[in-house]
């Protein structure tokens, strides 16, 4: 179906299930028990779920097929927030031309890093791609204020020009009167879904751009950008020029950014500089190689893994904590919270860090090895050996 | 002609079917609501959203711990602190119209897209119905905007830009932390004391929103009293040394160098001048001097030495010896062990301030309590008299002009209060230049209904 193989299919289809009832599956917990803390299905984290899988889709794109590891990513976000929120200043809450006008953009802005950061390779290529972020990141802060707000960032005023506007429009964004932050909420015997307008309008852009990569992987181009990461000197002497691919890849995967940055500003009306940031570049690698680089649905789990850390990890506090050991006696329980409190609340960055070491550690395949070797185990597969040629180097042969 | 025959199957099926049609409009009913997270059982959820990580970190945790307090005393346990201070007497100690206060937390990391998230996971998730905190004005502009969107009152704290109640002003937005406008007035009628009316200024400024805003007040209000700007170099965020910013104010002939800075920019360059040996110097036969436009003691303590002497201003000090402050200090002591810094206080004055809002209004609808903080006047929350401006939701109160200690005694005694400078000689119309012109305005509140 839709050009894909029956495996594919069969494969998109459970994707566009799954995404499709999230807000079910995010939400385990009923909402009066202690454990409600963990659920993530409200509106805000669904959507970033799949923003930043969208984001991280485009980077493996890049770096997963063709093995240019870029640090800038981030800057693309960045272009494809302002865009969406100038659109929403000059014409009106409408998504639709910001969406398109993010994409254009951040297409052109790749075009112009890619052709410059391309000529290099490994750790040049990237440390040219971090310049330029950072760059633009400085820019969007001070420089090109009276364009991007600054440090404060871009919002929509009052007296925007907003020419698009009447009275009837919806005044915050919306998709032809679909307004995003309208929700419907079911109470079904102690569990809260709410199924967000924003949610699925992310959720459906994000299957759509799902099976674009998929189609990427599977297409001749894809070969050839794998062609480029197993080994370039091979392909040049072949006679084939990679750099045309590589700046296609690079260009891809930008314009996936910029959707994902203007989706961004298209569920929450800001574009803050911060999106530019190296610390944003350094997540999407960090979201890419935690699900698994090279795979397709590796990025969207570590984005959804991230994400899940910097927003639920993040806002259990000691009091969370004395209530959930409250039954134990008062000195084992302040024990207990002691031994705890470094790894909750302002410490989920140390959690996600020793997360990320196990995994690279002990699955270098992300989490999507892990996956499998769980599949494995259960299906009784796993005696039958594979051997992961690119994470395992093989002993040199002995020559004799 | 249909048949209808009637069987066990048919009829659990059809009823369940019924049962379920029925059943649907109701599930639907609960979202049904006055104005968005209104309380509906014996508790009420506030959000504090401040800087756990990060450049502001420490300021962030001074503010958590005072806000955790102000919950205390809104729920009758501990001594009250400035409840009983407070001129308003609708806060009774058994919460907030009846309803036990609860709190989330959550970090805004100073960056303004990381505050919003945490900011909306409190209010889709938790149901906070308002949200309090920051310590960055990028932040509370950025999280101020949400809080209009989504209709929640925000309570902002340590933000000290302009444009919060400036350009930027939002009708669910409440400021009661003093801004850079203030600090220009209150300093420098002090300097010109100090220092004489025939100074030369040189500018260092932090090159963002905050820098410029605080670099324009100052440059304003001491060339009005006589001064002249020699320069005004902008820094990068981002740099932590500065020596290369100082050397060049050796030669430029100025006599006064002011630090636009805050935070860890501020540490910084103030301790690469006092390196170079600025306040050592002579230019012209007058003594080299600093001018710090905006001290926090978590800064001073930072700086150490470095401060001695250098001029500042501040929106609170613990020090100051009025009824409300000194039952602030002792709770806050008594809990922590350490006195409160002034965003602690902002952020605790703020709840206070939120909760006794609601009292009167009797109700939390953020349109009630916008009513209800607008034009309000009130005392013995440790500023003296002060105004809730109706026009702009800033507050009117007298700021104080601190300087660094010659002789400190202990580890928070780095400040002292040189001039509590009094209201009338900060306020400035709704519509200065500096705070967006005629065309700022409010717009209307949101309940998020």
């Amino acid at each position: 179906m839709l050009g894909l193989s029956k495996k594919d299919t069969t494969f998109l289809l459970i994707v566009i299930i799954l995404t499709l009832a999230t807000p079910i599956l995010l939400q385990p917990f009923p909402e009066n028990s202690a454990l409600a803390q963990f659920n993530a299905g409200y509106p805000d984290l669904m959507q970033r779920f799949a923003i930043f899988g969208i984001f991280a889709i485009g980077f493996n794109i890049l770096f997963g097929l063709t093995g240019y590891l870029s640090f800038g990513h981030a800057a693309f976000l960045g272009v494809g927030s302002y865009s969406v929120v100038w659109m929403y200043k000059l014409l009106s809450y409408n998504v639709v031309p910001g969406l398109i006008l993010a994409i254009v953009v951040s297409g052109l802005f790749a075009l112009l890093i890619g052709y410059i950061s391309l000529r290099r390779s490994g750790i040049y290529f990237s440390i040219l791609t971090l310049a330029f972020a950072q760059m633009s990141f400085n820019l969007a802060y001070s420089v090109l204020t009276p364009l991007t707000n600054g440090e404060t960032g871009l919002q929509v005023y009052l007296n925007d020009p907003q020419v698009l506007m009447d009275e009837s429009s919806p005044t915050s964004p919306h998709f032809f009167g679909i307004v995003m932050n309208e929700s419907v909420k079911l109470d079904v015997g102690g569990w809260l879904f709410t199924f967000s307008n924003g949610y699925y309008f992310c959720a459906i852009i994000a299957i759509i751009v799902f099976y674009l990569s998929m189609r990427i992987f599977r297409s001749p181009f894809g070969i050839m950008l794998r062609a480029i990461k197993t080994n370039q000197t091979r392909m040049n002497y072949t006679g084939l020029n990679p750099r045309p691919y590589t700046l296609a890849a690079f260009v891809i995967s930008g314009m996936y950014a910029g959707l994902a940055g203007g989706l961004l500003a298209a569920m929450d009306p800001l574009a803050g500089a911060e999106r530019m940031q190296w610390t944003a570049s350094g997540e999407v690698v960090l979201m890419t190689i935690l699900g698994g680089a090279g795979t397709l649905m590796g990025p969207v789990l570590g984005a959804g893994f991230i994400k899940y850390f910097e927003n639920i990890f993040s806002k259990i506090n000691d009091n969370i904590l004395h209530t959930w050991f409250a039954a134990l006696p008062d000195g084992i329980e302040d024990a207990i919270v002691f031994l705890i409190h470094p790894f909750i609340g302002k410490g989920w960055h140390l959690t996600l860090g020793l997360m990320f070491m196990l995994v690279v550690i002990f699955l270098p395949g992300g989490l999507i090895e892990g996956g499998s070797r769980i599949w494995n185990a259960v299906t009784g597969k796993n005696r039958r050996k594979k051997h992961d040629a690119e994470h395992h180097p093989k002993p040199a042969p002995h020559v004799s | 002609m249909s048949k209808f025959e009637l069987n066990r199957r048919s009829l659990i099926k059809s009823g369940a079917a019924i049962g379920a049609g029925l059943a649907l409009p109701t599930i639907f009913t609960s979202s049904a609501r006055a104005y968005l997270n209104e309380p509906k059982g014996s508790t009420v959820t506030l959000g504090f959203n401040v800087p756990q990580t990060g450049p502001y970190a420490e300021e962030g945790l001074d503010e958590l711990r005072a806000q955790e307090l102000a919950v205390q005393h809104l729920n009758g346990e501990g001594d009250g602190g400035m409840i009983n201070t407070f001129s308003s007497k609708a806060l009774k100690g058994n919460g907030i119209l009846g309803k036990k206060v609860q709190f989330v937390t959550g970090d805004t990391q100073t960056k303004s897209d990381a505050a919003r998230a945490s900011a909306k996971s409190m209010i889709e998730k938790d149901g906070a119905i308002m949200i309090n905190g920051g310590s960055s004005s990028g932040v509370a502009v950025a999280v101020q905007g949400l809080c209009q969107e989504a209709g929640v009152i925000f309570m902002a704290g340590l933000t000290h830009a302009n444009d919060t109640t400036g350009k930027d002003r939002k009708a669910n937005g409440f400021r009661h932390f003093f801004n850079a406008y203030m600090s220009g007035a209150a300093l420098a009628p002090v300097l010109a004391k100090e220092y004489g009316n025939e100074r030369r200024a040189y500018h260092l400024t932090a090159d963002y929103n905050w820098g410029w805003t605080q670099q324009e007040s100052i440059q304003k209000a001491t060339e009005a009293l006589g001064w002249q700007t020699v320069e005004n170099v902008l820094t990068p965020l981002a740099s932590t040394d500065f020596s290369s910013y100082i050397a060049p104010v050796l030669n430029s002939g100025a006599d006064v160098l002011v630090l636009n800075h805050y935070g860890g920019n501020m540490v910084n360059s103030l301790t690469n001048a006092i390196q170079f040996g600025l306040l050592d110097k002579m230019v012209d036969g007058k003594q080299f001097e600093i001018v710090v436009p905006l001290y926090s003691e978590l800064m001073a303590a930072g700086a150490g030495a470095n401060v001695r002497g250098v001029f500042g201003s501040m929106n609170w000090n613990w020090q100051l010896q009025d009824e409300g402050s000194k039952a602030f200090v002792k709770s806050f002591g008594e809990k922590y062990g350490r006195p409160p810094s002034n965003s602690a206080h902002t952020c605790y004055v703020q709840t206070l301030l939120y909760a006794d809002a609601c009292e009167r209004a009797g109700t939390f609808d953020p349109c009630g309590v916008v009513e209800a903080l607008e034009g309000f006047e009130f005392d013995g929350l440790g500023n003296g008299p002060t105004l809730y401006r109706a026009e702009d939701h800033q507050c009117f109160k007298d700021v104080l002009v601190m300087k660094g200690k010659e002789n400190p005694t202990n580890e928070y005694d780095t400040l002292e209060i040189v001039e509590v400078t009094p209201v009338e000689q900060v306020t400035y119309p709704p519509n200065h230049p500096m705070f967006g012109g005629d065309e700022a305005t409010l717009g209307t509140c949101n309940s998020g209904a």
